[in-house]
């Protein structure tokens, strides 16, 4: 049972990862109606960021500290919110109306570009990346011990969805958005431009990625330019799964897949570990493919 | 392709193929090997170019279904010690077959559930299959598990690498040529309109894959009988990657195209590598040394593919007018 709750914990950790990543996925999807390849890479750009950063944000705040992994943690955001945005303008901008699949490779073709890229820049080997939070003691209660790094992830995660919720339901560009991805033309004959709020939903995306990639490399440091893909098809797996287009669908994907793929490897067999958001994707595709918590579409002619 | 002189130049590949293994022993081995990849390349690119070309779906696991067929026919030809030529080439025919149908075999598993699917999810779950198929045999201890599979005999030569590309050629070709292959590309132009004709879409997609699956098996098969290794590793998401890009590169659904450009970024790798160990040009500064140049065959490819994409979704390859 103890062992159980503390599986529970580290499940729940590594999904609130895996759901910010996935609130990315699904929004660019909700509002282009395409998989930006590239998201996971984002993430990994994230930790990079946060890696070369940390040295340099030492000389002003002290390090670790709160304060400055709070520095960290927001100007790695602000970085990739500035890269998405820039992403998206050179890459998929230009192909708004082509068909999908044409954004599709071009997606996959800018996620080859960061990975391969960053591994020319940045070096293949895994780098570890420095420590920014001072680890206070681990805590128990009863039995079950709570890393102080796995609180601080599930924390960050819980106040970033709530700002998201924040902006998307109480701010004027939040129902922009919203009225974009309902019906891109009605919106942009209501006065909204499409061009601003596709650039805001890529910066809000890759934000939260980055966060996440701050995340992950606070607790499991040990970063290198592959570190995405994994981590980004799985979230996608989870976008997928709590119904793409709906934000608060991935963020209960990502816990699920999350918790799933934790009790797997405890219970089961953890060479399986990277197998089970596939299989859990094709399972969803076959017993309902619009998710758990998405609307039905029927396509027409 | 001109689809009147198939069969010539499918006769005449094969027996260029068989005259050209004769005298396989005066080849510089490092060519012969070079040789043997355009040739599993051809077989994979256009295989792959009947699923994500003709029949415009996305299939993005395509090395996994390479996998099957290597890891089949590996496990066959391994029961058999020495051989003389004639047994060999028997025994080799009949594991290549075996594994090229248990690819098929996987593609039809992988296929009816998952083709009700469109395009991107489509791309994924193929994807996610690939993963699964490696990570599978990455589990499996009778082949090696990680520590990869040792395979006894190096039985592809010639004949067999260029034979088996023009079969896969003439047969694909003939396939989407046919009144049934029709269907392929009604498909792929409009699965609705399509369907409303009375082509069953997934009918046709899931032939599609199974027939793309069959050949990747068969390459499979090539391919472990060439490098004689296997690992789980060397099939994964960036193999598929690999194919996908000749079959983008040369024009999805154009033939000769995917052919051209299997070739091209077969050769490319080795011309980098070469490049890669000269230290300098003659001409360019000493203290610019090009051992970088090795490493950024992915970074070639992903501009590659972003740079078509932007400027020429038809493919490098397409003159003539694309089907509308």
């Amino acid at each position: 049972m103890n062992e159980l709750l503390q599986q529970l914990i580290n499940g729940l950790a590594l999904g609130s990862i895996l759901a910010l990543i996935a609130l990315g996925y699904t929004m660019v999807y909700g509002i282009l109606r395409f998989i930006n390849f590239a998201h996971g890479d984002i993430f990994m750009l994230g930790a990079f960021a946060g890696f070369y950063l940390a040295p340099r944000i030492a000389t002003v705040l002290p390090l670790p500290s709160v304060a400055g992994a709070l520095a960290v943690l927001v100007i790695s955001m602000a970085v990739c919110a500035t890269l998405g945005v820039l992403i998206e303008r050179l890459a998929y901008r230009p192909l708004r109306k082509r068909p999908k699949l044409t954004v599709l490779i071009t997606a996959i073709g800018v996620s080859l570009f960061l990975e391969y890229t960053g591994q020319f820049v940045f070096g293949a080997a895994p780098k570890k990346f420095p420590e920014i939070l001072p680890g206070f003691a681990v805590m128990h209660l009863g039995h079950l011990s709570f890393n102080s790094n796995q609180i601080v992830v599930i924390s960050v995660t819980l106040l970033l969805l709530l700002a998201l919720r924040f902006i998307v339901l109480k701010t004027r560009i939040g129902m922009a958005m919203r009225a974009v991805s309902f019906n891109p033309e009605a919106a942009a004959l209501m006065g909204v431009n499409p061009d601003v709020i596709i650039s805001f939903t890529f910066a809000l995306g890759s934000a939260l990625a980055a966060a996440a990639g701050i995340l992950w490399a606070i607790n499991y440091p040990s970063i290198d330019p592959l570190m995405g893909i994994l981590p980004g098809l799985k979230a996608f797996v989870a976008a997928v799964l709590g119904g793409i287009g709906n934000l608060p669908g991935a963020a209960l994907g990502g816990i699920i897949i999350g918790v799933t793929e934790t009790l797997v490897s405890g219970y089961l067999s953890s060479t399986y570990r990277d197998a089970i958001a596939f299989a859990i994707l094709i399972l969803i595709l076959l017993v309902k493919p619009s998710g758990l918590l998405g609307k039905k579409e029927v396509e027409k002619v | 392709m001109n689809f009147r002189y198939a069969k010539t130049v499918l006769l005449g590949t094969i027996a260029l193929g068989f005259l050209a293994s004769l005298f396989a022993s005066r080849i510089n081995p490092y060519w012969l090997f070079i040789f043997y990849d355009i040739g599993i390349s051809i077989v994979m690119a256009v295989s792959l170019n009947l699923i994500n070309g003709y029949t415009g779906q996305f299939s993005l696991g395509h090395a996994g279904f390479m996998a099957v067929g290597a890891y089949t026919s590996a496990v066959i030809t391994n029961q058999f010690g020495e051989l003389n030529v004639f047994a060999a080439n028997a025994i080799f025919a009949v594991a290549l077959l075996a594994g090229g149908l248990a690819a098929a075999l996987a593609g039809l598993l992988v296929g009816i559930p998952t083709l009700r699917l469109r395009g991107d999810y489509l791309a994924i779950v193929t994807l996610g299959f690939g993963e699964i198929i490696r990570v599978i045999l990455q589990n499996l201890d009778r082949v090696g598990a990680a520590r990869g599979l040792s395979v006894v005999h190096g039985w592809t030569n010639l004949f067999w690498t260029f034979g088996l590309g023009a079969v896969t050629v003439y047969v694909v070709a003939s396939l989407v040529n046919s009144t049934y292959g029709r269907g392929f590309i009604a498909v792929h132009d409009d699965e609705v309109a399509a369907g409303a004709m009375g082509i069953n879409p997934t009918k046709y997609k899931v032939t599609a894959f199974v027939v793309g699956a069959f050949f990747a098996g068969i390459a499979g098969g090539l391919y472990a009988h060439a490098k004689q290794f296997l690992t789980p590793g060397g099939f994964g998401f960036m193999q598929s990657i690999t194919f996908v890009v000749m079959v983008i590169l040369g024009g999805m659904g154009n033939t000769v195209g995917v052919i051209l450009a299997a070739i091209l970024l077969t050769l490319l790798p080795e011309g980098l590598r070469m490049l890669a160990g000269i230290d300098h040009l003659p001409g360019l500064a000493a203290e610019r040394p090009l051992g970088w140049i090795g490493d950024t065959r992915m970074i070639i490819y992903s501009l590659l593919l972003i740079g078509l994409m932007l400027t020429r979704p038809q493919g490098l390859f397409a003159f003539r007018q694309q089907r509308k």
